[in-house]
């Protein structure tokens, strides 16, 4: 008998090349407009506006921003799992496999959630149930979507938690979550989200918890896990340095506002969008003397409790004009692998220089005593 | 060379500590076990069970019911250990056979009212909101009825027997559990692992009762020991009144009831059961105490 695991129509072979070349009519997830709104004590939260994206089978997208700018509601939202109330998915669809999956019923969603998108979250010290073994969480999912016998279950856990490097699996089953490092959990964390093949796995931020041997450890498993499986990838992080190395194309959010969305290689060598400049600014570079004190954004982002009328960058931006402090832009195409919304780097005259004239590069480049 | 010889000691010392970490279990145990009175109270009760049922195989109900009226109130003696009763019923095998039914009643009253209470506190504390707001208004209503009038007047409509003294108790005492268990899953319900375990498509009834219920354990385990030993008591209570269980069954509290014209005169009759009470109930808050000491997680010497 097949491993029910695998029978699935639109798994690509295991071991075979990869569609990289992103066929538009294969867009696996589509999201169109969607708004996001906490209704607090304090006034409406605009959490996410009208953002639009897509992400193709097998594709790897990451989406950066700051901490508060809507990266993970976006997600969440999507899948169901913000609290309603205070939530409110206030208008857009999101089109997986043909259906909307903002107006599927909650037992439908059950269904999508864990078997067709699977979700990794930010803290692994906290994202596993601390008083049921790792055999108990790992099995769960198996024997409900896949009516897995307690044996097939374990089996398979066990082969999955082999797959992402837990030394000693079989013994290891009967553990408790405590008795796991950091790392080895974010490891049972993937190994988990993997356990039905999902056809979309979505990282919120793996790798922030963990120190950075293990977030290099982490980046490489689940690259590997997704070119073994051939998935489709969404990274949030705020950190730049695992971007280059993982995505195809980068989303960047600022205010629950997409303000950029470029291929990797644009983003890094071309970025348009003063946010994305400062974000590249900011990064430690080894080749900049080490007594420099690290570059950083002035300001901190919008209480999201007020709509900005204009640009939701401009207090912060060091190329404000009039424009955007009254008149908010749309993403603007710039190539056809990247856009952005900006009413002054767009325009023909304006000419990003990486190395000194960016603005970010040196505004508190003086030396730290 | 000495130092070299020192080497292996220092090894076997540290190889207590590369020992595989304590689960929770184990953890609580060893905390249990340096409880003193917890202990001491876990031993009586164990000691009170074999005396309450080992005991019933040597004292069946009928020698329990056995009346002989030539020999009534006769104080203890070899015959009658613990004396016999106004009709001449022998005591001992009285607070035997009672025993039975007053513990039996502690645990399954105890059971039913943990029972509901953790359902309305579970859908309370899972679902907040309106659910949430209907069920807590609920349990305080039944927490502003005082208990024993209640008691009085449902013992007095169903009748005494057993089954139904089990299911008044349990209907009458979940509010306390339904509140603590709600507070649990106010807070339990927002950690990660729940939205991890949503995120892989676990149903809202799994959710609850898989993974927020084991969590919050500890407070409904040491709740329900506590439980057994309100509803011993209570027990006592409505069958000091005559409201209980109906003579001839016996249990503690109804042989108090039959003892009361003859506290001075035939003080065996109240003294016998009355200690079982007193130590039943006494044993069974040490162990709760120390179930709480040892089950919290805050407490994390060993």
């Amino acid at each position: 008998m097949p491993d029910p695991t695998l029978a699935r129509p639109h798994d690509p072979p295991r071991d075979g090349p990869l569609r990289y070349a992103h066929d538009p009519s294969r867009l696996l997830l589509d999201i169109r407009n969607l708004e996001v709104r906490f209704n607090t004590p304090e006034g409406v939260v605009y959490a996410v506006n009208d953002i639009s994206y897509g992400i193709h089978e097998g594709e790897v997208i990451a989406i950066v921003g700051e901490s508060g700018c809507g990266k993970s509601v976006s997600m969440m939202s999507i899948l169901g799992l913000i609290p309603k109330p205070p939530g409110e998915i206030a208008g857009g669809t999101a089109t997986f496999m043909g259906r909307d999956l903002l107006t599927l019923p909650e037992s439908d969603l059950e269904q999508v959630r864990g078997i067709e998108i699977a979700m990794v979250f930010q803290d692994s010290m906290t994202s596993l149930n601390p008083v049921l073994t790792i055999s108990r969480q790992m099995t769960e999912s198996l024997r409900r979507h896949y009516n897995m016998t307690d044996e097939q279950a374990t089996a398979r856990a066990i082969e999955l938690l082999e797959l992402v490097g837990i030394p000693d699996a079989e013994r290891r089953m009967s553990d408790y979550p405590h008795q796991f490092s950091g790392g080895m959990r974010q490891r049972v964390m993937i190994a988990m989200m993997l356990a039905c093949n999902p056809s979309l796995l979505i990282a919120d931020e793996p790798t922030t918890a963990l120190d950075v041997t293990i977030q290099a450890q982490i980046v490489e498993l689940v690259s590997r896990m997704r070119e073994r499986l051939g998935m489709a990838l969404i990274w949030i992080t705020h950190d730049l340095g695992v971007v280059a190395g993982l995505a195809e194309r980068v989303i960047v959010m600022y205010a629950g506002m997409i303000v950029e969305e470029a291929d990797v290689d644009s983003l890094f060598d071309n970025p348009h969008h003063p946010y994305t400049m400062a974000l590249l600014a900011a990064l430690p570079r080894v080749d900049r003397r080490r007594d420099n004190r690290l570059n950083s954004i002035p300001g901190s982002p919008p209480n999201l409790l007020n709509k900005p009328r204009g640009c939701p960058f401009a207090p912060r931006c060091i190329y404000t004009i009039d424009r955007c402090r009254s008149e908010r832009p749309p993403l603007i195409p710039l190539s056809p692998t990247q856009r952005t919304a900006c009413w002054v780097t767009t325009s023909d005259d304006f000419k990003y220089e990486r190395r000194q004239d960016s603005g970010y590069e040196s505004q508190s480049a003086g030396t730290y005593e | 060379m000495t130092t070299l010889d020192a080497t292996p000691t220092t090894l076997t010392g540290s190889a207590d500590e590369l020992a595989p970490p304590l689960t929770f279990r184990q953890m609580a145990w060893r905390r249990f076990r340096r409880h003193r009175m917890a202990m001491a109270g876990a031993i009586t009760i164990i000691l009170l069970f074999i005396y309450a049922f080992v005991g019933g195989l040597i004292y069946t109900t009928a020698d329990a019911n056995k009346t002989d009226t030539s020999q009534r109130l006769s104080p203890p003696s070899m015959e009658h250990p613990f004396g016999t009763d106004t009709v001449g019923r022998d005591v001992l095998a009285r607070t035997i056979q009672g025993g039975r039914i007053s513990l039996m009643i502690g645990l399954t009253a105890a059971l039913l009212e943990i029972i509901i209470g953790v359902m309305i506190g579970a859908f309370a504390g899972f679902f907040g909101g309106f659910t949430d707001n209907v069920l807590m208004r609920f349990t305080e209503a039944m927490l502003i009825i005082p208990s024993l009038f209640l008691l009085i007047i449902m013992a007095r409509l169903v009748g005494g027997n057993a089954f139904w003294i089990v299911i008044i108790f349990g209907l009458t005492s979940w509010m306390y559990v339904a509140r603590i268990v709600r507070a649990q899953f106010l807070s339990l319900k927002e950690n990660d692992y729940i939205l991890a375990a949503r995120s892989i498509g676990t149903p809202t009834r799994e959710i609850i009762f898989r993974h927020i219920l084991p969590n919050s354990m500890a407070p409904i385990v040491v709740a329900a020991t506590l439980a057994v030993a309100t509803a011993i008591l209570s027990e006592a209570y409505i069958s000091f009144l005559g409201m209980g269980v109906q003579p001839p069954t016996a249990t503690w509290g109804n042989m108090l009831d039959g003892s009361y014209n003859y506290i001075e005169s035939a003080p065996w009759l109240w003294i016998f059961p009355g200690l079982l009470i007193l130590l039943t109930v006494l044993s069974i808050n040490f162990v709760g105490d120390g179930l709480r000491d040892a089950l919290d997680p805050r407490s994390r010497n060993v």
